[in-house]
């Protein structure tokens, strides 16, 4: 394959396509997007998800299969088409026959599924769908892929060949359409046009501010600068969510694609990505992609011979959350700490060492190719009410499938929940987070607003990239507060009062609400409740006078939780309890007198030793001592300790 | 351009582009400020400048906003007070409650903030950090806990500096100020300069007090005290006495510091006149005999320390003359030792300088001539006016007396080494002399006198052109450095002070000091060379009789110091 695409340079004929119909090239096309086939090809799902399930040793095991039965076929790592609690994924294609798919193919099932699957004899339970072509012979009895709700749901635009490619084979991009927009706009069009393109189709920044891109560029491409530079935010740190891992593990061409063309555009000739140094598999799948992009010189000087020069530099972010702020962002590639700078003057104006600088997150970047190649009709015609195009999410938590969706802008959560986490009904979802570890906490009550930035906003719902996390019953929603609380507070970057202190010293007056009143003094009550009075106040000065947007809406776990699950923090609070059973410090425990048997095995571990009792005679439990730590609960072979 | 804004519904000026605090201190309006410093960037880190602007969902910085149009501010509405109270709270829920034993009791910025806020209740549960004191530094001491993060410590020596001894360390709520891998700052890159200590609102960053060794010192009848004091000490201590910024109480410190106890009260100007004297024939000597040139003054220890850390290669080219100070304690421990007959063990050495950075000089091994240091304490302005206090006295400045015997007199030009410029223009008076055999006849430099970074001078003195170089800010000497070094400058003389503007801006000098005391000050200084008869080094009667005995020994070894590299995690 290798020969037969270099030596013609299909690459350049492809994205220049100067020659008309070119039955070479068509060849060279299908057979690099798999749609001749003259042996097997056994596709194994390989991103990290894939990974993590144990597609490695899956792939050991196809290969050892293979070997010991004499089956010539190839063997090819792809992305990860998304539902990720199907992962490890094996996708087959036989020659003439649909491409089907089979979920969970852990080391041990690869036999079972392909004996059955040569033998014609299908294990179904494994199957997921086919892809229908009509090239192709279907498999009987198998459902059309794009026919399940978790993909019929979905509006695919960025993932549209997500898991169906090797991620970095940038041959594969480009038979499948890609750098197309790019070589268009180097051969065709002038930096302005591609800002009015972008500016018209009312992209919204997906990283979560929702700042209209195109108006972005035109005001860097209007300031005059002897250099300027674009900014790939790809230090994705909310937690739960990993849209931009799975998106750069999946299309780092698409990526690569987007910030040559926004370079182009805003007149920049260098860019970066800021990664987070743990995304492993993204950085090299992305490293692999950059360095074929530049062995086709589509980066580099002179590229497509149109005279232009670009390169991108890939930057290791350390993972600080708050480095997902720009300015911050811009601090730490410039080898400062990573903290926000006060606005004014803007990026734009003066960024990364005082050039003017563009910060986009990868998500918006990749949507730039399509609405190039197709225009901003095109883009404008997907939404359903104020914000247009789609939407990456990324479905963590108590759900049922775990994974990663593209949405049409404009459908509600519940409509997301139903069909892609897979719920039947919303009763067993208690309250779901969006927006990332500062976003907000709503109950399913909010759950018919739609996935607009608009409707949210007025909604005080912070929609952030994206990463919606579920809870079910068995949450404390003080606990949870009390935890994101903690994790901003670790991650604030020190600078300003508010965020630095403030959030400190909110996690200290919930950490107190959630700790035992046993053995504390009168005072410790009173500072119990001066805290509750305060705190709301306190939130409001945070968010009101915070330098940048990690303090100003760092109390929104709290306060949104109090808005919505207030009953929860009274009762905490006034009757000492926790109904989820989360908060261990609320928690009494007693023995049942018929049940013990006088073991002597809990007294014997209680760490503070609160258990009295003669050895065969029921033991009784010293509250006043009792630190509420649960190892008797634990330990008890009888059950006769119980919780109240 | 003028802008018309309104500020609590009353209409002021504004010109564009210019921030809101600007403007609001310009027409006489307050907010309060913690991080702010003049001339720096604004970084917005402490929100006590919040004002609520109409158009703006939160509330605004008004030293990073700038005017670009008209503006609606209410700078004391209540959500703004209410802002500003809460933030301050915070900061002090987090502070140690001990105001009664810290060292900046009194000058306290965060203090003040306090009572003018009327904070009398404790709104939220103190929860202390007990953090590690740094005393590792020989003139600096760090006291984490009591800092506030403000980050003027750090903007200071990085962006006036361009030392950048001191960083953030830590993140979210355990952030604190530190040095390089968090070592200490004895073995950090700093140069001791204080200027950190003169911006800190708190006793975060304070001197090493040696109060208490004089104390001791003065309490031990068998130590012969002696106590000599710097021209930027007498023209900036009268403002620790609630005298306006800008009086020369020379000749009152002397009467006053008699008064204290001490055995003999001098002026450090005789060995500043013998200081300027060698140094220019250093200069004449390197310029006959080609080099190396240029030739670096070695008055400032802070500018030594930055060279020996920062550019070994031109150690050598910095003038190996001691500076006054130690200049002043090798004579006392010496020659004057000896006319007195005192064993030099008994003297103890008090030098009083605007400077932090001195403490380290004195202790520096390398400029003592015997195995006893040539000053044994230094003290800083603001540590003499409180042993002043402790003695219980105040600066009286109706009475005078002249500095004891045997240095009685000093030049006037010997006082200008106080500020910037003031050596270089000292030392063309006596290279005019040495050169011509003639007085000079414009004494007054006004080149040399205004208010600049790097200033440039250059002298026609007999058939050669001598060119100076005079600079300010340890930032600016880096600077000048490298484009000496690589060829783009060439100069005979160049004159280094780390602090801006010189000594009268000394680490040293009091601290919270009103608006332009540093003008007052320098102005000062340039006055009582006016004023005074001694107008040139070499006309000073003190000084004859040690050059007559420098020359009956042929020995200058007890002026004579060196330098040597030192290593430090930059």
């Amino acid at each position: 394959m290798k020969n037969l695409t270099q030596n013609d340079s299909y690459v350049k004929n492809i994205l220049l396509g100067k020659n008309g119909k070119n039955s070479l090239l068509e060849e060279t096309t299908s057979i690099l997007t798999f749609r001749k086939n003259s042996k097997p090809i056994i596709f194994i799902g390989s991103a990290t998800c894939g990974i993590v399930a144990g597609s490695l040793e899956t792939k050991l095991t196809l290969i050892e299969y293979l070997k010991e039965r004499q089956i010539d076929a190839e063997v090819v790592e792809i992305g990860c088409s998304c539902p990720c609690s199907f992962e490890p994924i094996v996708e087959v294609k036989l020659p003439g026959k649909n491409r089907i798919s089979f979920k969970n193919i852990t080391s041990d099932k690869v036999e079972a599924v392909l004996d059955g699957l040569f033998n014609n004899d299908l294990q179904f339970n494994n199957v997921i769908g086919q892809y229908f072509d009509e090239l192709h012979h279907p498999w009987e009895n198998v459902i059309n892929i794009s026919d399940l709700p978790f993909f019929s749901a979905q509006k695919r635009i960025l993932l549209k060949n997500s898991g169906l490619y090797t991620p970095e084979n940038i041959l594969q991009y480009v038979a499948t359409g890609g750098y197309k927009s790019f070589a268009k706009c180097i051969t065709q069009y002038k930096p302005q046009d591609i800002c009015n393109i972008v500016e018209e189709s009312q992209l919204e920044g997906r990283g979560g501010g929702g700042y209209q891109t195109g108006r972005k560029w035109n005001a860097a491409l209007q300031i005059a600068a002897g250099q300027k530079y674009l900014i790939c935010n790809a230090n994705e740190s909310d937690t739960g969510s990993f849209i931009v891992r799975r998106l750069i593990e999946n299309h780092p061409h698409l990526l690569i694609e987007g910030i040559a063309i926004a370079s182009f555009a805003i007149g920049a000739s260098k860019a970066y990505v800021f990664i987070r140094n743990d995304y492993n598999k993204a950085i090299e799948v992305l490293s692999k992609a950059l360095q074929q992009a530049k062995e086709y010189e589509l980066i580099g000087s002179n590229i497509l011979n149109s005279g232009t020069n670009f390169s991108i530099v890939l930057v290791q972010s350390a993972g600080a959350f708050v480095c997902g702020e720009e300015t911050a962002l811009i601090n730490s590639i410039a080898g400062k700490r990573g903290m926000p700078s006060a606005k004014p003057p803007f990026p734009v104006e003066s960024g990364l060492f005082d050039f003017p600088t563009v910060v986009n997150s990868a998500e918006t970047l990749c949507n730039i190719p399509s609405i190039i190649l197709n225009g901003p009709d095109w883009f404008k015609s997907f939404g359903k009410l104020n914000s247009f195009g789609t939407k990456l999410i990324s479905i963590a938590g108590k759900t049922k499938t775990t994974g990663f969706a593209e949405i049409e802008m404009g459908v509600s959560i519940t409509e997301v929940l139903e069909n892609i986490a897979g719920f039947e009904s919303q009763e067993e979802i208690k309250a779901l987070q969006i927006g990332g570890p500062n976003g907000s906490c709503i109950p399913p009550s909010l759950f018919s607003i739609p996935i607009d930035y608009q409707l949210m906003k007025d909604k005080e719902i912070r929609m952030g990239s994206g990463g919606i996390v579920l809870f079910d019953d068995t949450t404390c929603m003080v606990d949870l507060a009390k935890h994101y609380m903690k994790f901003i507070k670790n991650e604030s970057c020190g600078k300003c009062i508010p965020c630095r202190e403030g959030t400190r010293k909110m996690f200290e007056i919930l950490e107190n609400i959630t700790i035992s009143q046993k053995n504390e003094g009168g005072h410790e009550t009173l500072d119990r409740f001066k805290g509750v009075m305060q705190i709301e106040s306190l939130a409001n000065v945070i968010s009101d006078t915070s330098l940048c947007g990690l303090g100003k809406y760092s109390p929104n776990p709290f306060l949104s939780t109090l808005k919505w699950f207030r009953s929860e923090y009274e009762e905490h609070i006034f009757d000492r309890k926790c109904k989820a059973g989360v908060c261990q410090h609320l928690k009494s425990y007693y023995i049942h007198v018929e049940k013990c048997t006088g073991c002597n095995a809990c007294a014997v571990r209680c760490p503070a030793n609160a258990i009295l009792g003669n050895k065969l005679q029921p033991h009784f439990i010293l509250q006043e001592l009792c630190t509420s730590c649960g190892i008797c609960f634990e330990i008890c072979k009888f059950s006769s300790i119980s919780i109240q | 351009m003028f802008l018309n804004i309104e500020v609590n519904n009353q209409i002021i000026k504004a010109d564009k582009g210019e921030t809101i605090l600007s403007a609001l201190n310009r027409n006489g309006m307050n907010v309060p400020t913690l991080c702010f410093l003049k001339e720096l960037n604004p970084t917005g880190a402490c929100r006590m400048c919040v004002v609520e602007v109409e158009g703006y969902e939160n509330l605004i910085t008004a030293c990073s906003q700038p005017i670009e149009g008209f503006m609606k501010i209410q700078t004391h509405s209540k959500r703004v007070l209410n802002a500003r109270k809460t933030n301050l709270e915070l900061l002090l829920a987090n502070h140690p409650d001990e105001c009664l034993y810290c060292i900046r009791n009194g000058s306290c910025e965060l203090q003040n903030l306090a009572q003018s806020f009327n904070i009398n209740e404790r709104k939220f549960k103190n929860k202390k950090f007990t953090l590690k004191v740094d005393k590792s530094s020989a003139a600096i001491v760090k006291e984490t806990d009591k800092c506030i993060l403000c980050g003027r410590c750090i903007r200071i020596c990085d962006e006036v500096q361009d030392v950048s001894a001191l960083c953030f360390i830590k993140k979210g709520s355990s952030t604190t100020v530190g040095t390089t891998l968090n070592k200490p700052l004895s073995h950090s890159n700093c140069i001791l300069c204080g200027q950190c200590i003169m911006v800190c609102p708190t006793a975060g960053l304070h001197e090493k007090s040696h109060t208490p060794q004089v104390l001791e010192a003065m309490g031990n009848p068998k130590k012969h005290t002696v106590i000599f004091h710097s021209s930027s000490v007498s023209v900036s201590i009268a403002e620790e006495f609630g005298f306006k910024a800008g009086k020369d109480v020379s000749i009152s410190l002397n009467s006053t510091l008699k008064k204290l106890g001490f055995n003999k009260v001098f002026e450090v100007g005789v060995a500043s006149d013998i200081y300027l004297i060698e140094l220019a024939e250093d200069i004449i000597n390197r310029t006959q005999n080609k080099g190396p040139l240029p030739l670096f003054s070695s008055c400032c220890p802070a500018w030594i320390q930055f060279a020996e850390q920062y550019f070994p290669g031109i150690l050598t080219s910095i003038s190996q003359i001691k500076s006054p100070q130690q200049i002043m304690g090798a004579l006392i421990k010496s020659k004057y030792a000896d006319d007195l007959n005192l064993n030099n063990k008994d003297i103890f050495t008090i030098s009083v300088m605007p400077c932090i950075a001195k403490k380290q000089e004195a202790i520096k091994g390398n400029t003592s001539i015997s195995s006893f240091s040539d000053v044994d304490c230094v003290l800083t302005t603001r540590e003499l006016a409180s042993l002043i206090k402790i003695k219980g006295f105040k600066l009286d400045d109706t009475e005078t007396q002249l500095s004891d015997a045997p240095f009685v007199n000093q030049s006037s030009a010997s006082k200008l080494l106080g500020t910037s410029g003031g050596l270089t223009e000292s030392l063309i008076r006596i290279l005019h002399h040495k050169v011509t055999g003639k007085d000079i006849n414009e004494i007054k430099q006004s080149k040399l006198r205004i208010s600049k970074g790097i200033k440039e001078i250059s002298v026609m003195l007999g058939e050669t052109t001598y060119n100076f170089a005079v600079v300010n800010g340890i930032g600016n000497a880096r600077k000048l450095i490298n484009d000496i070094m690589s060829g783009k400058k060439t100069y005979h003389f160049v004159e280094v002070m780390a602090c801006k503007e010189g000594c009268v801006n000394g680490g040293g000098q009091p601290l919270l000091s009103e608006k332009d005391a540093l003008k007052s000050r320098i102005k000062a200084i340039y006055d009582s060379d006016e004023k005074e008869s001694i107008k040139f080094p070499y006309k000073n009667p003190s000084i004859s009789e040690f050059y007559q005995a420098f020359t009956k020994s042929g020995n200058k070894n007890i002026l004579i110091t060196n330098y040597k590299e030192r290593t430090v995690l930059k």
